[in-house]
């Protein structure tokens, strides 16, 4: 079980510009973190390095009780604006897909599916999907897999209030359960969550 | 392995799905067939020499035609994220891309390579060695574009990077199937242009893999 993210020291570079450096964070179970600042400040850049896909310049990103390697094949869900989801296939394949391809099974698409309100979506072609349902669909596999740590990156911009009401709901549940949340927002999340800026 | 095969039906039904499978095959051929006798004259005689030459290239532009965005499409709408963070390694990944596209395109290729080289005029006697040079070839042929397609991520005139990445390894199999395909048509001694085909390509489905994932962990850096 994955009980803590502790980052040290981390510093980002893209090509010749620096993001950010010297950046701490902790985060344990149960916690849940917002990264805020301007555009470009590297937040998208920060929830990348945390997945392994991006190596920061220089620091350490180390997760409590594990390897890094498991730990990112097994114990993290990233959903970032670039959903994965394919244009040709209808959003209970792509659904499906996703949740086996993470572990999970049909009894937690089905709950899933239940929690985003996804019942009318899912004989549709992901082409025809709204912003909105599209993003709720891409959100689906954090409950349909369960995994500790969710790196999200804007999960609300697309939402309607209703449906933020209940991701919000989605995630307390996720933190009481012992889950950890690090968001990249410029609206504040709808849980508490610690306030932390990136990139000054 | 569970994850793999989740990971092959999805990427074949998609290669399928977007105009890969028999059909396209059997229409690729068909344009080969109608078209070469009017480009390269109607004797009977002429075309028959050719046809084996002619069906195995065809395959091979084929699959260069169908690789150049192997990668690309995933790598651009967030796929490819969720598949390196998945429990398979890039590797895996790399694999099963790379045999679906083989199973939803060089593979009915291959078996519709006959049909058109009979149709052309060829020996029948070539037939057998035709479909088995298709079919490995076609592996070497998907694994090898996949290298090309991986190694041009995210730059601007990857259609064109990959083209010149993949020729000069296609060159190699392309030499030895029609080595073999030459040999037996004229009564000659076969098997070694085969078996070098074969080897070609069993260290070409050995070795791209690694480097594909190599490429695609770069470019999502």
């Amino acid at each position: 079980m994955l009980r803590a993210v502790l980052i040290q020291d981390l510093a980002i570079t893209r090509g010749e510009r620096r993001l950010f450096s010297g950046l701490d964070l902790a985060l344990r179970a149960g916690e849940a973190v917002m990264l805020t600042g301007r555009n470009g400040a590297g937040k998208t850049s920060l929830l990348r390095a945390v997945a392994g896909l991006l190596r920061p310049e220089a620091g350490q990103i180390t997760f409590e009780d594990l390897d890094a390697e498991t730990a990112r094949a097994e114990h993290l869900h990233m959903v970032g604006h670039h959903d994965g989801l394919k244009s040709s296939r209808s959003a209970w394949e792509e659904l499906r897909f996703q949740t086996l391809w993470t572990g999970g099974g049909e009894a937690g698409a089905r709950a899933a599916i239940d929690r985003f309100d996804l019942h009318r979506l899912l004989e549709l072609e992901v082409r025809r999907l709204s912003a909105g349902q599209r993003r709720r669909l891409a959100l689906a596999r954090l409950v349909a897999s369960p995994r500790a740590l969710w790196l999200l990156d804007e999960p609300m911009a697309p939402l309607d209030a209703g449906h933020r009401e209940a991701f919000g709901a989605v995630m307390a549940e996720h933190l009481s359960g012992g889950g950890m949340i690090l968001a990249a927002v410029h609206d504040p999340l709808p849980i508490p969550a610690r306030d932390v800026r990136v990139g000054g | 392995m569970t994850a793999f095969l989740i990971l092959l039906r999805r990427e074949l039904a998609l290669a399928w799905g977007k105009g890969g499978g028999p059909l396209l095959a059997l229409s690729f051929y068909a344009g080969v067939v109608t078209l070469l006798p009017l480009a390269a004259g109607r004797g009977p005689e002429r075309l028959a020499v050719i046809a084996p030459g002619v069906a195995w290239l065809a395959l091979a532009l084929a699959a260069l035609l169908s690789l150049e965005r192997l990668f690309e499409r995933d790598f651009e709408d967030g796929a490819l994220d969720l598949l390196a963070l998945g429990p398979a390694s890039l590797e895996a990944v790399a694999v099963a891309k790379c045999l679906a596209q083989w199973l939803a395109s060089g593979a009915p290729l291959a078996l519709a390579a006959p049909l058109a080289a009979l149709a052309l005029g060829a020996d029948p006697k070539i037939i057998p060695l035709l479909v088995l040079c298709g079919l490995a070839g076609g592996l070497a042929f998907a694994f090898l574009g996949g290298l090309g397609a991986s190694l041009a991520l995210g730059s601007r005139r990857g259609g064109l990077l990959v083209a010149v990445i993949v020729l000069p390894l296609y060159v190699p199999p392309v030499i030895f199937g029609a080595g073999a395909l030459d040999a037996l048509a004229g009564g000659l001694a076969w098997t070694g242009g085969l078996y070098l085909l074969l080897g070609y390509c069993a260290a070409a489905v050995a070795l791209s893999p690694l480097a594909m994932a190599a490429a695609c962990r770069n470019a999502l850096d």
